[in-house]
């Protein structure tokens, strides 16, 4: 304080800034109190939190019985009285809710298929390894490989009826074969409608807006009660395979919507650039228009696909064991009865997780492909 | 048009048709019609064919027999000896009722949300990103689920609950609300309302012509509100306020009289709105941010209000980017209301296409209805959309 150094004019270095215009304080009082109408949604907001995250933590986590419990009772008798979740009945059925029936000496087909798939999403995720065309024909074969590993019938498999399936195991089957099967056709869909003949365009439109403008669920119920109506008298078509179908269709209108807004997006300059280089229709497809298409529709496709996965838990009120089905047929026992908070909060975590993260990945995509300025 | 003189003159051959763009779309399409058409007939040659195998009629007739069940939740007089006609009809009410319940708290929900998501407060747009990812991840039927049992295990029974006003009652089998009777004398107050409407409408056009030519500006929202209200209210009054009010007494183990909202309905108005006000406050917050800065700034440098710059700028152009979404968001939670069938909510599905299928076995009539109404619903709600869209949409090149 008592040397002051001379500086010649105008090299004096910065001084810091005033205290209260930076800092977490200050901060504050932008973020939170700028105004008394802030503060007051401040304090609201801070409440509203107070009254709900310590409490479901504690019911949760904190107060809750996860071992050691056979029933509701043992659960309710070691925690005194009924404060905390009782989670014992999905430790106890973790097999059923991962598996469903499927016999457990087979268990690790379904492990080996799940492995597969993780690894498939690795593959087509990480950019490295995406470039390695070995790997990536592999992860095409996937859905063969695993639907021979999970139904049997070949190399010495037992068969494996689909009524066996349910759980995690019949989200994943209906999910993505939902996605899968359903690009291509969505992919044809969106070209016809789009496309010059009126035939085509109508047919296409006529099917999209059908399958658009009804509940999931009737489509179900069609799948379960009228689907034996449409097919040749004495055919008996599984259940799931049934359902496997409307699933399908269903994904494949919404798609097909998301794409036809891709290619509503690109440029007519590109279509005529491509017939000027005399391009027949289906080369200027393939190689221009539908890799930029299909580039600016992932997100969207990817938003169709967390509604798709979502969707999945309706296939319970027609009669399949979803991880739902699974969890409601074991509360409806007299062990587990009145469960029902700690079931839905359970699958309802299980969905956040798939598809929190999936939307994430979205996002991440949008902001990369986002190569316009 | 010499290119045409020298294709004439070609020989014309099966490939030159084929090679030929047009002739060859003419054909795609034959083939295209023939193989739909044979699809068609075959599945409804399969269709007759197994219908007679079962021997199960064809026809609308059942329409007209008694339905014999009962709906728990009626809009209008229904009884089990009313027929399956009348039960569709109450439970396409049910389903409409809480689409529109279901609509307008969405719609409030989700533009707060959205709003508050854009705000500087960090709490607020923190938690409510916290709501919209937690809700728009959590299957909507879980959410269904959740509620309805919450609303049935927490609240009380009958017999155990007390008022919390006088005629206000929570119990495990709804809320019991006083009911207003109209008694005579009440059509004035209806018809006070009318005129109170047609009033403001008149008078905005008319402030609005003062304020074009001569920029005075009249409170007409104001005026014309005061109207709405006032009017039936006065009209109330002189007529010797003619409502008498039906309170819920407990009778045995139920309460009877007055207004009870069911939990079924309950939970899946909560649900539905909750879950698609997720949805809207992204529409929302989307909207707003696509109105570019410059134009709150030039707005600002016009000398305009900012409550006004907010009004006459930033919202007619966010609304352009909103309303689309949003009205796919209102089909979307109309046709998640067919959920109601997993919590006993007696909608359309769950009348026409559940019980009354069931107890006639007649699945692809009842079925054709219930698409039938679902598809004209979309269908009619789409095209009134697109007459917006066209009115509201950018003249451009």
């Amino acid at each position: 304080m008592s040397t002051t150094k001379k500086y010649p004019i105008g090299m004096h270095p910065a001084l810091p800034p005033p205290s209260g215009s930076v800092g977490p304080v200050r901060w504050m009082r932008d973020n939170l109190f700028s105004s008394v109408s802030n503060t007051v949604l401040t304090v609201m907001g801070l409440y509203l939190i107070y009254i709900i995250v310590p409490p479901f933590v504690e019911w949760a986590f904190i107060d809750s019985v996860v071992l050691g419990a056979d029933s509701r009772k043992e659960c309710l008798k070691i925690m005194g009285d009924d404060r905390g979740a009782c989670w014992s009945f999905v430790y106890k059925r973790w097999g059923q809710f991962v598996y469903g029936f499927y016999p457990v000496e087979e268990r690790w087909r379904v492990n080996l298929a799940f492995l597969l798939v993780a690894a498939t999403v690795a593959v087509v995720l990480v950019e490295r390894l995406r470039a390695n065309k070995a790997l990536m024909i592999g992860a095409l074969l996937l859905p063969v490989i695993c639907f021979f590993l999970i139904t049997g019938g070949l190399f010495g498999l037992v068969d494996i009826p689909t009524n066996k399936m349910g759980g995690i195991l019949l989200t994943m089957i209906v999910g993505l074969t939902g996605i899968f099967v359903s690009l291509p056709i969505s992919i044809m869909l969106a070209l016809s409608r789009i496309s010059k003949l009126p035939i085509f365009s109508i047919l296409a439109t006529i099917f999209i807006e059908f399958i658009r403008g009804v509940p999931l669920i009737t489509l179900l119920f069609i799948a379960s009660t009228l689907l034996s109506y449409f097919l040749p008298p004495g055919s008996n078509f599984d259940l799931l395979l049934r359902v496997l179908i409307m699933v399908t269709l269903f994904s494949a209108a919404y798609i097909a919507e998301v794409i036809r807004g891709g290619l509503a997006a690109i440029p007519v300059g590109q279509y005529e650039a491509a017939d000027a280089l005399g391009l027949s229709y289906w080369q200027s497809m393939r190689l221009i228009i539908l890799p930029q298409a299909l580039k600016i529709s992932i997100p969207g496709i990817v938003g169709s696909f967390i509604g798709l996965f979502k969707d999945t838990t309706l296939v319970v009120i027609i009669g399949l064991l979803d991880p739902l089905g699974i969890g409601m047929a074991a509360i409806s026992t007299t062990e587990w009865s009145g469960l029902g908070t700690e079931l839905y909060v359970f699958i309802g975590m299980f969905f956040f997780i798939f598809c929190f993260s999936m939307s994430r990945y979205s996002l991440h995509l949008e902001k990369k492909l986002h190569t316009g300025h | 048009m010499s290119g045409t003189q020298v294709k004439e003159k070609k020989s014309v051959t099966l490939g030159s048709i084929w090679r030929d763009k047009h002739s060859r779309g003419v054909i795609l399409q034959i083939i295209a019609v023939i193989g739909i058409l044979l699809f068609l007939g075959n599945i409804v040659s399969n269709t007759v064919e197994n219908l007679d195998r079962l021997g199960v009629k064809v026809g609308f007739d059942f329409l007209s027999e008694p339905s014999n069940y009962d709906i728990n939740q009626t809009l209008i007089e229904y009884s089990s000896s009313d027929s399956h006609f009348r039960a569709g009809l109450v439970g396409l009410l049910n389903t409409l009722l809480v689409a529109v319940c279901g609509i307008v708290v969405a719609t409030i929900l989700g533009f707060t949300a959205g709003v508050l998501r854009l705000s500087n407060n960090f709490v607020l747009s923190r938690l409510m990103q916290v709501y919209v990812e937690i809700t728009r991840n959590v299957p909507v039927l879980l959410q269904i689920l959740l509620w309805h049992g919450i609303l049935i295990h927490s609240m009380p029974v009958p017999k155990k609950a007390e008022a919390l006003i006088e005629g206000v009652i929570l119990t495990n089998r709804g809320i019991y609300l006083p009911q207003p009777i109209p008694q005579e004398g009440f059509g004035w107050v209806w018809i006070a309302l009318l005129v109170g409407i047609v009033f403001a409408v008149f008078f905005k056009r008319y402030a609005n012509r003062i304020q074009t030519e001569t920029g005075k500006l009249i409170p007409a929202i104001w005026i014309g509100f005061v109207a709405v209200i006032g009017l039936p209210l006065v009209t109330y009054l002189l007529m010797g306020s003619p409502i008498e009010v039906s309170y819920p007494e407990l009778k045995g183990f139920n309460y009877k009289g007055g207004f009870v909202i069911k939990p079924e309905f309950m939970a899946l108005w909560f649900a539905l709105s909750i879950y698609t006000g997720a949805f809207i406050a992204e529409i929302v917050r989307a909207g707003i941010q696509s109105v570019s800065h410059g134009q709150t700034e030039a707005a600002h440098a016009l000398g305009i209000k900012p409550n006004f710059t907010m009004r006459l700028v930033v919202i007619p152009q966010a609304l352009r980017v909103i309303i689309p979404p949003l009205i796919s968001q209102y089909l979307n939670l109309t046709k998640n209301s067919s959920l109601a069938i997993a919590i006993g909510y007696m909608d359309l599905v769950a009348t026409i296409g559940g019980i009354s299928l069931n107890q006639t076995g007649r699945a692809l009539e009842s079925m054709g209805i219930v698409l039938g109404v679902y598809l004209f619903i979309s269908i009619a709600i789409s095209a009134a959309m697109n007459v917006y869209n066209k009115r509201v949409s950018l003249v451009s090149r």
